[in-house]
């Protein structure tokens, strides 16, 4: 198929997949803002999104006050942050419409239908007074996105450089997630600078509230319960989202399925970027949670999302932008 | 020629014998299931996504510049013995004009004859000199053609009979078809009942017929050729349909940046490395093709491409160089040029047209232009127009002044009462001009769907029936009797 039609597909997906995350991130972080704390707790949260989002900067240029407001304004509809929702709802429209011939008609629709209704919903109603439910929404027409295009698609490059996109921007998103909120509340606890020694038991409970929203945000809650059947422990929480290979979220599932999705269609020139691939792959396949956590949750997140940035730019130069004539 | 001629009624009360019931049908009709159908149509037009950008146009945000063409729901209907009638002149016309291109570009025939004025064709900016002595498939130039053609009241008759004329050829990159097949979905999806009722021509299977016809042009040393559709891109208000006939035919719509020139053939740029392409449907003008030959700013076409076309390694559809026939002051000459090529008289006919750099001609046109319409030679999309009768007092002012400083610009028709058909419109349903663009097809033989895409002027008296100026569409429905 065509290089620019596989950008246009990869970029696709990985922009629903952003505007689902960013959602999922937003819900978690105003869920938590409902819970009993004060006021600089709760703007050290909204300032830990922006700064894991590295947005920091573009948000102070535009708003005067960091609180739930104007950062859900921001991230949620200003158009003027290519990571709004907004913004990438309208993106991965645009790439859509640029390959709509490559789609079958109900993915197109989809994506064009989403980019319509989220307009008429933000025009529509004040969404700070139930934020939850918009986020839900986008949830849902990520949900019916991912759905269409696996039930209508043909198996075939197009559907594996769509697949690609979404676990890439996936792996991205839950490696982002981890780091913000393990480091919103206890600092980079796991890493070198915390003691070993674990919570103080009297913490237990706001840890409680606060594990389960992460959990929550990534739709694992009840797959905590099932996989452990046992409290909500950070560390554990952190392995069932970078090492299960059965959640659907973790790092491990994303890098599995942009292997899967990587394979078919290598080229003469992919041998690296498939190396790579197949390297990340591994350490999670073969990672341990202690040995993660010994080195620094924080410092690790931050080699993955490099990592993964370099696959990024390895697909690209590899397969989608146009060789030189 | 200022009677006027209406589609569905011979008289006010009199219904003609071809729309009888669907009369019927309509009458019986509440006015808001039709209401509510007319939203319906917009909603899914919207979601479909089948618009186009209006060049230059920002919506209220400052943004979106995509538009729906208003679809009205009633149709355009055509008895099949006068669809049979207007197939066989398509058929002839195209045909003719066919052979008038390659002649131009090799013995020039018919300018050695003097039927054609030789500076005419060799001075239009439309004529390709880069085109001389190459042959192309079959001979054939204009694949794709768009004939444009409206009825008038025929000045003659009292029962209302019309006439058919020829208004425009558009042999270069006409377009509407992928309209005139989502609009046959629609009324499809909108009122079935109507499609038991009636025996309606299909069109659905154009895209296979166009295929058919690329696929019949490619280079002999192709054996399953690969066949592709050029698109400005999805910021041309055509994209919609660009697409849209990419996915219907199953082929890549590639844009200039995915094409690339190596060793005398044309690749495009693929995930698996260059693959070889042997037909293009390109929806660029010759202009942006090549920017090794034609304009060197175009980021539209592919370096190089004009050269492979010439050594016979790729087809381009349409040819480069048709324009030289469909100008507006190419047009007058048409039915000569069918006796010339065909020996055959005209089946369809011309509007009576002056030209501008006759001066006879410019004089009777200077003297009646509150009557007539004035075009420019190379317009296109209903701009640089004049409507005499519906131009105010310094409109026309204002045109002599550009028709005298350029008359071989322009050439002038009288004003047809183009045919009405009753339209949707806000106070209800009312008549408003249509005209009817057919598509031709050209490989091996000459093809067509029955009908084609009929155009409305939404706006109350209004002649000008282009998109960007407006209008609406129709279904288009050949009927067997």
């Amino acid at each position: 198929m065509l290089s620019r039609t596989a950008d246009h597909l990869f970029w696709m997906a990985r922009y629903m997949e952003r505007a689902e995350n960013t959602a999922r991130m937003l819900d978690v972080n105003y869920q938590m803002s409902m819970l009993p704390q004060s006021a600089d707790e709760a703007e050290q949260g909204w300032r830990a999104l922006l700064g894991i989002s590295e947005l920091t900067s573009s948000f102070n240029e535009h708003y005067p006050t960091v609180d739930a407001r104007n950062v859900m304004e921001f991230m949620v509809r200003d158009a003027g942050n290519p990571s709004s929702i907004v913004s990438c709802v309208t993106a991965a429209r645009e790439n859509a419409r640029a390959v709509r011939g490559a789609l079958t008609t109900e993915v197109w629709e989809t994506q064009n239908q989403t980019w319509l209704e989220f307009s008429r919903l933000l025009a529509g109603s004040d969404f700070h007074r139930d934020p939850s439910t918009l986020f839900e929404w986008v949830k849902f027409r990520s949900h019916l996105s991912r759905g269409v295009t696996l039930g209508t698609m043909l198996q075939d490059e197009a559907l594996h450089f769509l697949r690609m996109g979404t676990f890439l921007e996936r792996a991205d998103n839950t490696a982002r997630l981890l780091d913000v909120k393990f480091q919103s509340l206890i600092g980079d606890y796991f890493g070198a600078a915390g003691n070993g020694q674990g919570p103080a038991q009297e913490s237990q409970e706001v840890d409680f509230y606060h594990w389960s929203a992460v959990l929550r945000s990534v739709s694992g809650f009840e797959v905590y319960r099932k996989v452990y059947r046992n409290v909500i422990r950070p560390d554990k929480v952190a392995e069932l989202l970078i090492l299960r290979p059965d959640m659907p979220r973790s790092l491990a599932a994303c890098m599995n399925g942009v292997v899967l999705n990587l394979d078919p269609v290598a080229n003469a020139q992919s041998a690296d970027t498939m190396r790579r691939a197949g390297r990340l792959r591994s350490d999670l396949q073969y990672g341990r949670i202690d040995e993660i956590l010994a080195t620094g949750l924080h410092a690790y997140l931050t080699q993955f999302l490099d990592r993964v940035g370099d696959l990024g730019v390895g697909i690209s130069r590899d397969f989608l932008v146009p060789m030189a004539a | 020629m200022n009677k006027q001629f209406d589609e569905m009624h011979s008289a006010p009360d009199m219904v003609r014998a071809h729309y009888q019931r669907y009369a019927r049908w309509l009458a019986e009709q509440p006015g808001d299931v039709m209401r509510s159908r007319r939203e319906e149509a917009a909603t899914i037009f919207r979601r479909v996504g089948i618009t186009f950008a209006v060049y230059g146009a920002k919506d209220e945000d400052g943004a979106g510049t995509e538009r729906l063409i208003p679809f009205d729901l009633i149709p355009r209907i055509i008895p099949a013995a006068e669809w049979r009638d207007m197939e066989r002149g398509l058929a002839q016309r195209v045909t003719a004009l066919n052979r008038f291109i390659h002649d131009v570009y090799h013995g020039q025939e018919i300018l050695k004859a003097g039927i054609v004025p030789t500076e005419q064709v060799l001075r239009n900016s439309q004529f390709r000199p880069e085109m001389v002595g190459v042959d192309v498939p079959g001979n054939v130039y204009s694949h794709i053609a768009g004939i444009d053609i409206v009825r008038a009241a025929d000045p003659a008759s009292t029962d209302g009979s019309g006439t058919y004329y020829v208004l425009e050829d558009n042999l270069r990159v006409p377009s509407g078809v992928s309209y005139m097949l989502e609009n046959r979905k629609m009324s499809m999806r909108l009122f079935p009942e109507l499609f038991s009722q009636h025996r309606i021509e299909p069109v659905a299977h154009y895209p296979d017929l166009l295929l058919d016809t690329l696929r019949s042009l490619a280079p002999a040393s192709a054996n399953d050729p690969t066949v592709v559709v050029l698109t400005p891109g999805m910021h041309n208000s055509a994209y919609f349909e660009h697409a849209f006939l990419a996915q219907q035919m199953g082929v890549e719509l590639v844009e200039g940046q995915d094409l690339v020139v190596r060793d005398g053939f044309v690749f495009m740029r693929t995930t698996q490395g260059p693959r070889r392409v042997d037909v293009i449907y390109r929806r660029v003008d010759d202009d942006f093709l090549d920017p090794k030959a034609f304009r060197p700013d175009s980021t539209l076409g592919c370096a190089g491409l004009l050269d492979v076309y010439r050594a016979g390694n790729v087809t381009l559809s349409n040819a480069i160089g048709t324009g030289v026939a469909d100008d507006k002051s190419i047009y007058p000459y048409v039915p000569r040029m069918i006796e010339f090529y065909l020996g055959e008289k005209p089946i369809l006919q011309n509007v009576p047209t002056y030209l501008g750099r006759d001066k006879a001609d410019l004089q009777y046109v200077l003297d009646h232009l509150d009557e007539l319409v004035v075009k420019e030679v190379h317009g296109a999309g209903g701009y640089g127009m004049l409507v005499g009768p519906a131009a105010s007092k310094q409109e026309i002012e204002d045109f002599r002044a550009a028709l005298l400083a350029n008359p071989s610009n322009y050439v002038a028709q009288p004003t047809l009462a183009l045919s009405t058909c009753p339209t949707y419109v806000d106070s209800g349903v009312a008549p408003r001009h249509i005209d009817l663009r057919p598509f031709v097809l050209s490989g091996k033989s000459v093809q067509m769907v029955p009908g084609g895409l009929t155009r409305v002027a939404l706006k109350q008296g209004s002649l000008v029936v282009n998109s960007s100026q407006g209008g609406g569409t129709k279904d288009t429905w050949v009927l067997e009797a």
